[in-house]
């Protein structure tokens, strides 16, 4: 959906190459169609694969009976008992709906809701400030929506701060409605089919309404843990988040029992992290690695319709961990070449390479705001990995006429107070 | 003035711990390290002149080069402030002396014997500091006779510049070479003007003779500090990099007009002719591709969509013109001096400038950097300068080529023929024999069957013979003929342009460079450099495409040239590293490669000591957009005997460009295998595929993709 939002930009790019095309609509049903065939076919390629490989496959929901014996309800009521010799859970999350606002959840919908509706979302409301919500909110506006995303407190928490607000900053000039520091009170519905959401500037105290057709909610995930009966297993959850506890061996409280991917606690949501976490414990398990997961530097890429691509840490963790003395941050504003032609705003296309201040300045995190920001970030996350420093980066020679060259390309410190505008060719 | 400012200078020189002020103009070239001795410069001697070799020598003849017409201050205000960095071992008379972890590094640890390779090194350092610097004196702190040297300078009022051998690791070991060089074993070891004058006596004679005093003056005094022929990508980073560092610089720029009559403004091929129009033209073609796709995801418009050439081609070269006064901007704002002239060498430090009205100017220079790069090649049939067009001439095409022949397999070639047919014309493509020469030849034919996916046609083994307009217009219509390369069939084709892509013959022809002594390789036509970008005139370097044996790109021609600058006079040792430069194809498809490909691997390495890890891949925005599943492909090659560190990286796939760039960056951090299978992708990109490589060549697995 994110790429269908990126080809309506490049259709009204196309006219300033000479293409002869006018704005055109959009239809959610034909892209609601085509998405949803091919995440069938990813369902049906991974039953598939599951049987090629010998694995039986039951669809029931499970739920522990002792520690090595679980119960599978099927949708028609049947049970089956299953026992196993190591048991892993990777229920994962499911998206979260306040509990104390009236109407959110009779009215609202999630992200596990979007991509199956059969109906343009219309004028949308979005609430949330995580990377679903900006996603979410981002491929709206582009696929021609009227969009708001309504945000408490701050963008995209955990990420670095300054790339977070170029990211809002970017949408916002691309016709998404920001909402800072507000958060929804009630959703009624009105007597069309339009829902009315009333809530409070938390600055001010006033209150507002809108009326939408759709209100999504993003406001997180809770993990899968709470019918799973892990008490019963002796299983042990954080009481705050419901995530499983994990060892580094992605062990629980009860030595063969795991628990990997968004299930368990302080383990980043992501879906390479889960794969590589689940085949690393399938191979230790069966005695071929004593391989760990590390899960430090794991590059990530926000597909907001500027994208953000970052590993490592964020300019506040590093100066938190280093001390403001001891880091120095590389950054540059540049101009995707492909923006010149039909005048595109870069004004939020951005790099920033946080490193070590003493030579030879080892690279702690790279971020990156702009085209294709998940291709240009997988290679110098491997670079990152090998323990590469500013000097080395330096050395590499860019690939003209790129985005990600600029990254080779980053000479100005933010100490230096100097203008980080890349300017020429 | 001047000798106040130099008095003080002497005084330092005597206790050699004072603070400097005013540092000579030649301190800032310290840096300045030449190579060769080539016959007609390096060091002279006295005694040359001096049959009977006595003290009293005469210059029988002036040593060359003739110094040049307009004098030149010493001290000028604003140069050669640079502080001593590299040579932290020489310091100016007015310059304070380098503390002691700052000083240079000996090519070889200690005072022991150099191996040949250290010994040249050193060598070289030596002359290129002798010539960079109007007086050198070579000389032991605690020798009286070093000092008495020192104070005469002092009170002429000459600033020095003074290596203390009992200072410097490497001293003994310059000892020894000074005393290769100049016959002389001792202490101290007096140049002047790059003339040997001798030891302390044979100074204080030449003093009372007047010779030291002739010597002096004989101080050239150049126009410029550098001259840059050529001003392109490598030319203007050079120019700029050494006007940064306080040198008066001139960039020689002009445009020879194509055979068609195209020419251009400032910044080179890259600009005007090269990466830039060429990515936004691959673009264009690209915004084709997403305009089918974009039905599939959804977006209804309009069924027909038409491309205006005009259109785009404007946007474009208003795009290169904003570029191209850019460029002139950043050089005035750096008071470089640009000159829109045709730059020749006349003789030593000397070039004649011809402007477009054929008027001419000479300027002299302390040292030349040639950055004039290439130009596209012409078959030599009937009919190929009357009615082809190359690269230089198709950016600014007033109309649309229509039908269209490529001659070459070139990446310039390919390049071209897929945004063409991404416009939506007909493409033919005709190859002598293999597709990019030099490139990974899997992925060499890869690419061309991409391209034959997407409609161009490619006639292979044939060459033209010859050229022939049946109609004038625009475009009008050609016949070509060409002939087969492996047997005598012949075949004729009618196409409205003839582009002519088989490669480039540098600009050296026409230079003057044989005047000066410059090589160049007679069989490239290019221009031979060490490994600092010196040519055969130590004062003479190149940058760029016109280099031999040297990646013909952007990026690296900007790195050379800033390198070189900041090597000549800022003080700084880095050179450019030549080593696992990332490159990109934009073919529809783009393919990007990093370090060895496949065969040279093998040549280098053994087949059998490789591990080739590949796979094919599908985009996920090609899934929805329903394009083939089995084209896009990744492959690493790992070097089994060290440790599967990986020594080439290639991809053909969408964004290949943005993609290699950080991988190419790992490659220089020491790339595995098992680094990559350790690092976590970026789900759902195409870059990810790499951590997750598992079948090897030489397994003979299947890598197909099978819908997911």
């Amino acid at each position: 959906m994110h790429q269908a939002a990126l080809l309506g930009g490049m259709i009204r790019d196309a006219p300033h190459y000479g293409w002869g095309v006018t704005q055109a609509p959009h239809s959610w049903a034909t892209l609601a169609d085509a998405v949803q065939n091919h995440v069938k076919s990813l369902n049906w390629g991974h039953r598939v694969q599951l049987q090629d490989r010998k694995v039986k496959y039951f669809n029931v929901k499970a739920s522990f009976v002792d520690t090595h014996t679980v119960c599978g309800v099927s949708k028609g009521g049947e049970e089956t008992l299953l026992s196993a010799e190591h048991i892993v859970i990777a229920t994962g999350g499911r998206p979260r709906y306040p509990t104390h606002i009236e109407g959110a959840l009779e009215y609202g919908i999630t992200s596990d809701d979007l991509f199956w509706l059969k109906e343009s979302p219309g004028k949308t409301l979005v609430v949330g400030a995580s990377y679903v919500a900006l996603e979410c909110a981002g491929l709206l506006t582009g696929l021609g929506l009227d969009t708001t995303v309504m945000i408490r407190s701050v963008p995209l928490r955990a990420f670095d701060q300054q790339m977070a607000s170029l990211v809002t900053e970017h949408m916002a000039g691309h016709g998404t409605r920001i909402l800072r520091g507000c958060a929804p009170e009630k959703v009624e519905k009105l007597p069309g089919q339009q829902l009315r959401v009333t809530w409070v500037d938390l600055t001010s105290d006033r209150k507002d309404a809108g009326t939408f057709d759709t209100v999504l909610w993003a406001i997180g995930r809770v993990p899968e843990t709470a019918s799973l009966n892990l008490e019963k297993a002796g299983v042990h959850t954080n009481p705050v988040t419901g995530k499983i506890l994990v060892d580094a061996q992605e062990t629980t409280s009860v030595p063969h029992i795991y628990a990997i991917g968004d299930v368990a606690e302080g383990r980043p949501e992501l879906t390479p992290t889960a794969i590589m976490a689940g085949r690393l414990l399938a191979q230790r398990l069966s005695g071929r690695t004593s391989d760990l997961m590390d899960y430090s530097s794991v590059p990530t890429t926000v597909f907001t319709p500027l994208e953000y691509g970052c590993v490592g840490l964020s300019e506040e963790a590093a100066v938190a961990r280093h001390g403001e003395e001891h880091v120095e941050v590389y950054h540059a504003f540049y101009k995707p070449l492909e923006f010149t032609v039909p005048q595109r705003d870069a004004s939020q296309c951005y790099i920033k390479m946080v490193c070590l201040r003493e030579p030879p300045q080892l690279v702690l995190g790279l971020h990156f705001l702009g085209p294709n920001a998940g291709e240009v970030i997988q290679g110098f996350a491997l670079g990152i990995k090998c323990g590469a420093s500013y000097q080395q980066l330096m050395r590499t020679v860019g690939i003209h006429p790129t985005c990600a060259e600029e990254v080779a390309k980053l000479r100005i410190s933010k100490r230096s107070g100097l203008d980080p505008t890349v300017t020429g060719c | 003035m001047e000798g106040g400012a130099s008095g003080e200078g002497g005084a330092s020189a005597r206790d050699g711990a004072e603070p400097g002020a005013g540092q000579s103009r030649e301190q800032g070239e310290r840096s300045g390290l030449h190579s060769h001795s080539a016959p007609q410069l390096g060091v002279w001697f006295l005694d040359r002149f001096c049959p009977c070799g006595s003290d009293t020598a005469v210059l029988a003849q002036p040593p060359p080069p003739p110094p040049p017409s307009r004098a030149q201050t010493f001290s000028t205000p604003g140069r050669g402030s640079s502080p001593s960095r590299r040579l932290g071992n020489v310091r100016g008379a007015a310059g304070p002396p380098s503390p002691p972890g700052r000083r240079a590094r000996p090519p070889a640890p200690g005072a022991g014997r150099l191996s040949g390779a250290a010994r040249e090194e050193l060598r070289r350092r030596l002359l290129g500091l002798i010539e960079g610097h109007r007086v050198v004196i070579f000389s032991k702190t605690y020798c009286p006779h070093s000092t008495r040297v020192k104070e005469l300078f002092s009170s002429l009022g000459v600033d020095c510049n003074i290596l203390e051998l009992d200072q410097v690791d490497e001293g003994a070991s310059v000892q020894e070479a000074l005393s290769e060089i100049t016959s002389q074993r001792t202490v101290p070891s007096v140049f002047v003007n790059r003339v040997h004058v001798g030891g302390c006596d044979h100074t204080f004679q030449a003093h009372q003779s007047g010779l030291l005093q002739q010597l002096l003056q004989q101080d050239p005094a150049y126009d410029y500090d550098l001259i840059v022929i050529g001003g392109g990508s490598g030319g203007l980073s050079c120019a700029q990099e050494a006007a940064v560092l306080g040198r008066k610089v001139m960039v020689l720029d002009f445009v020879v007009p194509s055979p068609r009559g195209t020419a251009w403004g400032l910044g080179g091929t890259c600009v005007n002719v090269g990466c830039i129009p060429k990515k936004l033209m691959h673009q264009a073609a690209l915004l084709g591709q997403a305009l089918t796709d974009s039905r599939k995801f959804g977006w209804e418009y309009s069924q027909q969509v038409r491309h205006s050439w005009a259109t785009m081609t404007e946007a474009i070269q208003s795009h290169i013109g904003s570029l191209s006064w850019g460029h002139r901007l950043a050089l005035r704002e750096k008071a470089v001096t640009y000159v829109n002239s045709f730059g020749e060498f006349v003789e030593h430090h000397k070039v004649k400038a011809t402007n477009e009205k054929g008027q001419e100017v000479l300027y002299t220079a302390a040292k030349f950097v040639i950055a004039t790069g290439e130009r596209p090649r012409y078959l030599g049939i009937p009919g190929d300068r009357e009615y082809c067009i190359t690269s230089d001439d198709l950016f600014s095409l007033p109309y649309c080529p229509g039908a269209t022949l490529v001659v070459g397999a070139s990446y310039v070639a390919l390049e071209c023929a897929g945004f063409l047919a991404g416009l939506g014309l007909e493409v033919t493509v005709m190859v002598r024999s293999v597709l990019l020469r030099g490139f990974d030849q899997e992925m060499a034919e890869k690419v061309g069957a991409s391209m034959q996916q997407l409609g161009v046609r490619f006639l292979r083994k044939f060459v033209p013979v010859e050229v022939q307009q049946l109609e004038r217009g625009l475009p009008g219509r050609l016949k070509v003929v060409a002939k087969s390369t492996e047997g005598t069939e012949t075949i004729e084709g009618i196409y409205n342009t003839v582009l002519l892509a088989i490669g480039r013959d540098s600009c050296t022809k026409k230079l003057g460079l044989e005047k000066i002594g410059v090589n160049v390789s007679e069989k490239t036509g290019k221009i031979p450099v060490n490994d600092e970008e010196q040519t055969s005139v130590p004062y003479v370097y190149a940058v760029g495409d016109v280099l031999e044996g040297k990646p013909q790109l952007t990026p690296v021609a900007v790195q050379a040239g800033k390198l070189l600058a900041r090597r000549l006079f800022g003080g700084r040792s880095e050179k450019c590293d030549y080593v696992n430069v990332p490159t990109v194809v934009f073919t529809p498809l783009e393919y990007g490669c990093c370090g060895y490909s496949e065969e040279k691997a093998g040549e280098v390495y053994q087949a059998e000591n490789l591990n080739v890890y590949h796979t094919l891949f599908w985009p996920l925005e090609w899934t929805v957009a329903g394009r083939d599943n089995n084209t896009c492909y990744a492959k690493i090659i790992c070097n089994k005997l060290d440790n599967d560190r990986v020594i080439g990286f290639h991809v053909l796939g969408p964004n290949a460009g943005e993609i290699t760039q950080g991988f190419a960056a790992a490659m220089k951090c020491g790339l595995t295998k098992q680094l990559l299978d350790d690092t976590i992708g970026i789900h759902p990109t195409c870059g990810e595929v790499f951590t997750t490589l598992e079948i090897t060549k030489a397994s003979g697995l299947d890598i197909t993709q099978k819908g997911c």
